[in-house]
């Protein structure tokens, strides 16, 4: 199914949707990889406050390359979800919504999207050039000092990303692929 | 007869290359993402492989990089043994040409200094360099950035020498299946079979640039490529690992000769943005 959804994703939302829909996503979400969520679960861990606010907020995983002058990002396509899942459990369980990245999932990660009426959406790996155009704001709201892997919070229209682990429990890279197989 | 060359005559190539190789793939490349969009069974990876051509004409046209990874520089130098540089160090004219590249070409500087303090250089440097001595008097410069959504994929088998080439085909198998959907296919897959430890993953790496399409010379290596790849796309994962045909674009394999009890294989996986830019001079 194809259809356009406005951010954030909240429980009920997630709900309505289906592993293999195809979701054009418009609104806000942050930007984190791998150094910001170190640094964000540090600050768990110590019981402090977050620069982000993580009540049914998207997480896309990604860093982008630099901006031209007058263009809100550069090039901006998702990077390898797996490297985020020791982490992922934890920040869904204290309120975020919904990642977009690519790549496969551990099972406490499904876990976390089930039981938390959660979503996981892959964007097309290697798509950088066409994905920033979708992106029409783009600013820095916390770690400026990580560059590429700063926190950032971007306004996107009509991005699009495809639904991989939906809180039925279904998991689109398990099913595609057996249907596809011939050996 | 010694040839001189400056080393800012290679600092200003690889400047340009890095660029360049960054917002447009080569012809080859191309052609086989067109293909794949023909023969992919799949509606869902037909219309992905319909977005990564728009995607590469995006690049082109608005230059900006086809993938926000631009990678770590992997630059292979064969140099004449009848070239003698001049005007400094041969390594850090192809660092500054690296600096320069990703500085002004708006690309992504991915490269921290240590492996666990993980401080970024802000430059892109220090780039992988691979040199040669050759006959002659030229520098053959090739720039192959390298994502590490891919890298990560990649594996390498100290296999038996018992296991023979079905084990080999199954190492390939092996590490495309495992890399699947984080890998962003479809992929090129780089094999090196033989020499040692070292020497295959470097096969492997170098036979990514080898044009897609353009088969080995040796007759079994060329067979194998052909096979694998029929193989390969035999796995389902298809574009984006959403299901398909179409899971790599290239088989490449390399080989070289091996110790009595070896038979090591290297599998260095690639995303379908396999950047690869050769000049002479």
């Amino acid at each position: 199914m194809e259809l356009h959804m406005e951010l954030p994703v909240t429980a009920e939302k997630a709900d309505s949707l289906h592993a293999g829909d195809f979701v054009y996503l418009s609104g806000q979400m942050y930007v984190a990889r791998d150094a910001a969520h170190k640094r964000l679960m540090e600050l768990i861990e110590k019981n402090e406050k977050l620069p982000i606010d993580l009540k049914d907020c998207t997480i896309y995983y990604m860093g982008p390359s630099p901006a031209r002058e007058g263009r809100p990002i550069g090039s901006a396509g998702p990077t390898t979800a797996s490297r985020m899942d020791k982490y992922a459990p934890t920040l869904i369980d204290l309120g975020e919504k919904a990642m977009v990245g690519k790549g496969k999932r551990t099972r406490e990660v499904l876990d976390a999207v089930v039981r938390n009426h959660a979503v996981y959406f892959a964007a097309i790996g290697g798509a950088g050039a066409l994905l920033s155009k979708c992106i029409k704001k783009s600013e820095i709201i916390a770690y400026e000092d990580l560059g590429a892997e700063a926190i950032r919070l971007i306004t996107v229209e009509d991005f699009p990303v495809i639904v991989v682990a939906d809180d039925h429990g279904n998991n689109l890279y398990a099913t595609a692929q057996a249907e596809y197989r011939k050996k | 007869m010694v040839r001189e060359v400056d080393v800012s005559e290679i600092t200003k190539n690889i400047r340009e290359m890095c660029i360049s190789v960054n917002y447009e793939l080569s012809d080859d490349m191309k052609k086989v993402l067109s293909s794949a969009k023909q023969s992919e069974k799949s509606p869902l990876g037909s219309q992905i492989l319909g977005q990564l051509q728009k995607n590469l004409d995006i690049a082109k046209n608005d230059r900006i990089p086809i993938c926000q990874d631009t990678g770590m520089a992997v630059i292979f130098l064969d140099i004449g043994q009848d070239v003698h540089l001049t005007g400094g160090s041969l390594e850090d004219a192809v660092n500054q040409g690296v600096r320069e590249g990703y500085t002004d070409g708006f690309l992504r500087k991915s490269v921290v200094s240590d492996p666990i303090i993980r401080k970024n250089t802000n430059d892109n440097t220090p780039a992988i360099i691979h040199e040669r001595i050759v006959p002659g008097d030229k520098v053959r410069i090739k720039v192959a950035p390298k994502g590490f959504g891919s890298e990560n994929m990649s594996q390498i088998f100290m296999l038996k020498p018992a296991q023979g080439i079905d084990g080999v085909k199954e190492a390939i198998l092996k590490a495309v299946n495992d890399a699947g959907p984080n890998a962003c296919p479809p992929m090129v897959v780089g094999v090196g079979i033989g020499g040692n430890f070292e020497k295959c993953a470097e096969m492997a790496k170098e036979a990514l640039t080898r044009e897609a399409g353009v088969h080995s010379d040796i007759a079994w290596v060329s067979d194998l490529e052909k096979e694998m790849l029929s193989e390969v796309n035999k796995l389902g994962i298809g574009p984006a690992g959403l299901g398909g045909t179409v899971t790599a674009l290239a088989v490449n394999i390399n080989t070289y000769a091996t110790h009595i009890a070896g038979l090591p294989v290297a599998v260095n996986i690639c995303c379908h943005v396999n950047r690869h830019i050769v000049r002479e001079i």
